[in-house]
């Protein structure tokens, strides 16, 4: 059973541009867009990382020091090995497109809905990506920092229900 | 001519003697969302008695129910269930918004918060506080009787005014997305 520096090596070995660091404890490794999905196979076959423990996303506009717009997140962990492992992947505008975990770990399925729903980011290959939290009609991606906090008017844009209807 | 009227007999107005049965009988509708729940479950219970009010019989079905009290705050995706629910309690009816969040959005002024139900189904009274004492609300359900009496008709007159069917002026200035458009025609002189 290998060691998370063990795992990171081979990780840089492996794929190309693969950078990481370290803060308080945590080890986090940042992969390229095209290698995303096979670094996280890799990560879960043969490293025994089988526990994916979230999915989600981060908006950079604004923010300090920041080169790329979006920083997608997957925390995983091995219960055997006993490791924790945060793989980050940068997104630009326009190509907001990863493919699906969703063949490698089957709870990914939430996840990725709800990081679609709040980001607006792509996921290729997911079996359903739909909204999960918001109404279906809703035109925008709340959680991006170039949305408003109070919204466009959404909130108020719904008919009132008239009797006939109910 | 005076004429006598025997024993145990009064003289009222029929419009009266409906809104007094009515007031005394009110069955509350809970749409409880948030905290402001609680708070309506502590006044159903024993230690305030919403009871000695007569309107201590709650109900889980809109179609029994003339009272609904909005505990909390109503976030887009649930508002079409609030209009459903509020169209499906028969007449007459009232409401009582509970609450800040009900009835302003509160401290959740965000983008999915609907910043008061007043812009959607019409509201008789208001109550203050997050969440509101039970004693508040056991004001609102009094003061709301008192509204009954005061202006209850048999027929329901007065839920027929042009103030209680007319859109919000800001609901009016903003344009529908999504779903079917409807715009009620301004409907002025009835009753």
């Amino acid at each position: 059973m290998s060691t998370l520096s063990e795992v990171v090596a081979a990780l840089k070995d492996r794929f190309a541009e693969v950078t990481d660091s370290e803060f308080r404890g945590q080890t986090r490794v940042v992969v390229q867009q095209s290698q995303c999905f096979d670094a996280l196979s890799c990560l879960k076959n043969e490293y025994g990382f089988d526990m994916l423990v979230d999915v989600t996303c981060v908006d950079y506009l604004n923010f300090r020091d920041a080169t790329d717009r979006f920083g997608l997140v997957y925390v995983l962990a091995g219960t055997e090995s006993n490791l924790q492992l945060t793989v980050r992947v940068m997104l630009n505008e326009p190509d907001l497109t990863v493919p699906s975990v969703v063949p490698l770990w089957e709870g990914a399925n939430w996840m990725e809905r709800e990081v679609w729903d709040m980001f607006g980011i792509r996921f290729e290959g997911h079996p359903d990506l739909r909204r999960i939290l918001l109404p279906e009609e809703f035109a925008a991606h709340p959680l991006r920092k170039d949305y408003p906090l109070q919204g466009r008017g959404e909130r108020h844009n719904f008919p009132v229900l008239t009797r006939a209807e109910a | 001519m005076a004429i006598e009227l025997p024993e145990n007999v009064v003289v009222s107005k029929l419009d009266s003697l409906a809104s007094w049965c009515r007031k005394n009988s009110l069955w509350p509708m809970p749409f409880a969302t948030a905290c402001c729940g609680i708070e309506l479950m502590a006044t159903g219970a024993s230690r305030h008695d919403l009871a000695r009010f007569g309107a201590e019989v709650f109900r889980f079905s809109p179609r029994q129910c003339d009272l609904m009290i909005v505990a909390g705050r109503v976030v887009m995706k649930m508002l079409p269930v609030l209009q459903r629910i509020w169209q499906q309690m028969h007449e007459p009816k009232w409401c009582i918004s509970m609450g800040a969040c009900a009835s302003t959005g509160g401290v959740f002024d965000t983008y999915s918060v609907v910043q008061g139900i007043d812009r959607f189904i019409p509201v008789d009274m208001y109550v203050p506080g997050c969440p509101p004492r039970p004693e508040q609300l056991i004001q609102a359900i009094i003061d709301l009787q008192d509204k009954i009496q005061a202006e209850g008709t048999i027929e329901g007159r007065e839920f027929n005014t042009f103030a209680r069917q007319q859109r919000k002026r800001a609901l009016m200035e903003l344009p529908i997305i999504g779903g079917p458009q409807i715009i009620m025609p301004p409907r002025q002189g009835v009753n």
